[in-house]
C-alpha cells in the first residue's frame, strides 16, 4: 500500500516528460525544436537534482561534466573525414574512433561519471561557501581547457557536422532515463541517507552516515547524468565552449530553484515551465500569433522575462513552486496518524 | 632595470599591484554587504557594467570627466539601493541558497537589460584613456593608473577603516556582522545598517567601475562580470568571515593574476584562469575557512 501511495513521484515527473514530447509532435517542424530544447534541459535539470537536490549543496559544477559529455559524445559521432578537416589539431585516437550514437552516449556519461568522481573526491570534504567556490573553479577550469585545448576538440569553434540524432523521442527518452535513474537513487538507502544529511548533518552523523561518501556518491551519479544529458544536448545542436558556461549554469540552477529544488518533481516542473515560458519569447521575435492577436517581441526579451520571473517566484515562494515536495496520493487516515497530527499542533 | 627572476619587470609588478588594488576594494564591496547581510552578491559585477556603461555614454555626450564619473557614482549608487529594496530585502529571511540564486537572477537580468538597450558591440570609455600613458618613476615606465589605483585603493580602505572602528555607524555595522539577532536586541536598527553597507558597497563598486573602465576601454554586457567571478574567489580564499582577510584575498588573487598575466609567454597566458583557479581549489582544501584567518574550529554558517 505504502508502494503504492509512491508511485506518483516517478509517474507524475515522467508523465509531464511524455505530455511535452507529445505536444512537440503535433506542432510544426521549427517549432518543434523549442520542445527538444526542452527535454535536453530537463535531462540537465534532473542531473543538477541527483546532487544539489539531494544533498543541499550548491554546486555550479554540474555544467562541467555536461560539456565533457558533449565533448565526449561530438568527438565519437562525428565523422573522421569532417574531423580531419574541421579538428586538425585533434588527438590521433580520438581522430580515428567513432562509436556511433547510442555507445557514445553511453561513454558520454562514463566519463562524466569518472570525472565527477574525481573532482569529488577532494572536493566533498569542504562544505558552504567554500565547497560553492571551489565547484566554481572547476567550472572555470573546465571552460578554460575546453577553450583553447585543440587537441581535444574544437577548441573556440562549435561542434559542426555532429550527426543531429537528438530528435524528440530520442530528448524524451533521455529526459525518462534520467528521471527513472533519479527516482530509483532518492529510493534507494543512499538517497535516504544523503537526504537525512540534508536535513540534519549532525544528526544524520551521530546516526553513523558518512556526509563525505554520501556526497561523493551522488555526485558521481549526478556526473554521470550530466554527462549522458551533455551528449545528448551535442547531437541535438552544434555546441562550443561557450554555451556550456555560466549562462547555461545560471538558467539550469534557476530551474531548479524556481521548480523546487528538494523534489524531483520540482526539478521537471521548474525546467518545463521555465524553458516553455523562455521559448515562447524567443519564438516570439519571429512573431507568434496568440489567441488571435499576433505578438512581436524585440531579441532580447526572453532573457529578460526569465530574469524577472525568477526574481519574482523567488520572492513570492522561496521554496519553488512545488515547494520542494513530490506528488504523492494522499494518506489513508488511521486513528494513531489523527493522534500523531493532535500531538503535533498542541 | 629588472627584478631579474622569472623575466619580472617593473611595469609588470606595477601591473600586479594596479589589479590587486581595484579587486581588493571590490572584495571590500562584495565582504561589506555579506557581513551584514549573510548575502553573496553575484550581481555587483553588474552594477560595475552599469557604472561603466554611465562613463561611455558620459564619454559620448562630451560630458567633462568629473561630470562622467558623478554620473558614474550616481547610476550605481541608484541602482544598488533599487537592488535592495526590490529584491534582497524581501529575501532577507530566507537561506541563504536562495538569496544567491535571486542576485543571479538580478545579474542575468541587468545583463540582458544592458545587451537589448546598448548592444552587443563595444562602447568606448575614450577620455579616461589618457590616465594608461605612463609616468617616469626613478627611471621606470610606471602608467598613471597603476599609480592612481594603489593610491585610490589605499585611501578608500583606510577612510573605510576609519568609519568602521570610530564612528557610531560603524560600530553598528561591525555589531551586526557579527551576530545581527543580538545587535538588534540592544538597539542596532536593522534597515540602517543594511543601508549603509549597501551605500558603502555601491560607492565602491562606482570607484572600481572608473578603475576597470580605464584599464579596459570597451564596455561590453558582460563588463565586470570575470572579475567579480575572480574577486569572489579571491574573497572566498582569503576568508569571508572578517573584513580584513576578505581585502586580503581579493588583493592577492588580483596581485597574483596581473604578475602571471606579465609573466607567462602568450601560449600559457591563454591558460591563466586554469591556473588561478587550480590555485583557488587547493588552497581550499588546505584552508577552508580563509587563507587570512585563524581557525576557529567554528561551524561554518553558510
Amino acid at each position: 500500500m505504502n508502494q503504492l501511495r509512491r508511485l506518483p513521484e516517478l509517474f507524475a515527473p515522467a508523465l509531464l516528460i511524455l505530455a511535452t514530447a507529445w505536444l512537440g509532435l503535433a506542432v510544426s517542424g521549427y517549432l518543434q525544436a523549442y520542445f527538444v530544447d526542452t527535454l535536453v534541459k530537463v535531462a540537465i535539470v534532473v542531473a543538477l537534482y541527483v546532487f544539489i537536490g539531494n544533498s543541499g549543496v550548491l554546486s555550479f559544477g554540474q555544467i562541467s561534466f555536461v560539456a565533457l559529455g558533449a565533448w565526449t559524445a561530438g568527438l565519437l559521432t562525428m565523422p573522421e573525414d569532417e574531423k580531419r578537416i574541421g579538428l586538425p589539431g585533434l588527438a590521433h585516437f580520438l581522430l580515428t574512433t567513432n562509436t556511433g550514437n547510442a555507445a557514445s552516449l553511453a561513454l558520454a556519461a562514463a566519463v562524466g561519471g569518472i570525472a565527477a568522481l574525481l573532482v569529488g573526491l577532494p572536493l566533498m570534504r569542504l562544505s558552504g561557501l567554500a565547497a560553492g567556490i571551489a565547484t566554481f573553479a572547476v567550472l572555470e577550469i573546465t571552460n578554460n581547457v575546453l577553450n583553447y585545448d585543440g587537441s581535444i576538440g574544437p577548441s573556440l569553434n562549435n561542434f559542426s557536422s555532429v550527426p543531429a540524432t537528438t530528435g524528440i523521442w530520442q530528448a524524451a527518452i533521455a529526459g525518462l532515463i534520467c528521471v527513472a535513474v533519479s527516482y530509483v537513487y532518492q529510493r534507494t538507502r543512499f538517497g535516504r541517507m544523503l537526504r537525512a544529511t540534508r536535513e540534519d548533518p549532525a544528526a544524520a552523523a551521530a546516526a553513523g552516515i558518512s556526509i563525505y561518501r554520501q556526497r561523493l556518491l551522488a555526485f558521481t551519479l549526478s556526473g554521470a547524468l550530466a554527462g549522458f544529458a551533455g551528449g545528448i544536448y551535442v547531437h541535438l545542436q552544434p555546441l562550443a565552449a561557450s554555451n556550456l558556461y555560466l549562462d547555461l549554469t545560471f538558467i539550469t540552477l534557476a530551474m531548479l530553484v524556481v521548480g523546487g529544488s528538494g523534489s524531483l518533481l520540482g526539478a521537471v516542473v521548474g525546467a518545463l515551465a521555465l524553458n516553455g515560458i523562455f521559448s515562447f519569447f524567443s519564438a516570439a521575435t519571429n512573431g507568434v500569433g496568440v489567441l488571435g492577436w499576433h505578438l512581436t517581441v524585440p531579441s532580447g526579451t526572453a532573457e529578460i522575462v526569465l530574469g524577472t520571473l525568477m526574481a519574482v517566484v523567488l520572492i513570492l515562494r522561496p521554496s519553488g513552486l512545488t515547494g520542494g515536495r513530490e506528488l504523492s496520493l494522499p494518506r489513508r487516515r488511521r486513528p494513531v496518524a489523527d493522534l500523531e497530527k493532535a500531538r503535533a499542533t498542541t | 632595470m629588472t627584478l631579474a627572476f622569472l623575466n619580472l619587470t617593473w611595469p609588470t609588478f606595477a601591473d600586479g599591484l594596479e589589479l590587486g588594488g581595484i579587486y581588493a576594494l571590490m572584495a571590500v564591496g562584495i565582504g561589506l554587504v555579506f557581513g551584514v547581510l549573510r548575502l553573496v552578491n553575484f550581481a555587483y559585477g553588474q552594477l560595475i557594467m552599469a557604472g561603466a556603461y554611465a562613463l561611455a555614454y558620459g564619454a559620448t555626450w562630451n560630458l567633462p570627466n568629473w561630470e562622467s564619473i558623478l554620473l558614474c557614482f550616481g547610476v550605481v549608487l541608484v541602482l544598488s539601493v533599487l537592488m535592495d529594496r526590490l529584491v534582497f530585502r524581501p529575501l532577507r529571511l530566507h537561506s541563504p541558497a536562495v538569496m544567491l540564486v535571486a542576485t543571479f537572477a538580478v545579474a542575468f537580468l541587468l545583463q540582458n537589460v544592458a545587451l537589448l538597450k546598448f548592444g552587443a558591440l563595444p562602447r568606448s570609455v575614450g577620455s579616461l584613456a589618457l590616465l594608461n600613458a605612463p609616468w617616469d618613476i626613478f627611471g621606470v615606465e610606471i602608467k598613471k593608473i597603476a599609480v592612481i589605483s594603489v593610491a585610490t585603493a589605499v585611501g578608500s580602505l583606510t577612510i573605510l577603516q576609519l568609519l568602521l572602528t570610530r564612528t557610531p555607524l560603524g560600530l553598528h555595522m561591525r555589531a551586526a556582522a557579527t551576530d545581527f539577532r543580538t545587535a538588534r536586541l540592544l538597539g542596532v536598527r536593522a534597515n540602517r545598517v543594511i543601508g549603509a553597507a549597501v551605500i558603502l558597497s555601491g560607492l565602491l563598486a562606482a570607484v572600481s567601475a572608473v578603475m576597470l573602465s580605464v584599464q579596459d576601454i570597451n564596455v561590453v554586457p558582460a563588463f565586470g562580470l570575470q572579475d567579480t567571478i575572480v574577486v569572489l574567489a579571491g574573497v572566498v580564499l582569503g576568508g569571508l568571515n572578517r573584513p580584513i582577510p576578505a581585502t586580503l584575498g581579493g588583493f592577492a588573487i588580483g596581485f597574483a593574476t596581473g604578475i602571471l598575466g606579465g609573466v607567462l609567454s602568450s601560449n600559457q597566458v591563454q591558460y591563466l584562469p586554469a591556473f588561478v583557479f587550480a590555485a583557488v581549489i587547493v588552497v581550499l582544501l588546505l584552508r577552508p575557512n580563509g587563507l587570512f584567518t585563524r581557525a576557529t574550529g567554528a561551524v561554518e554558517r553558510v
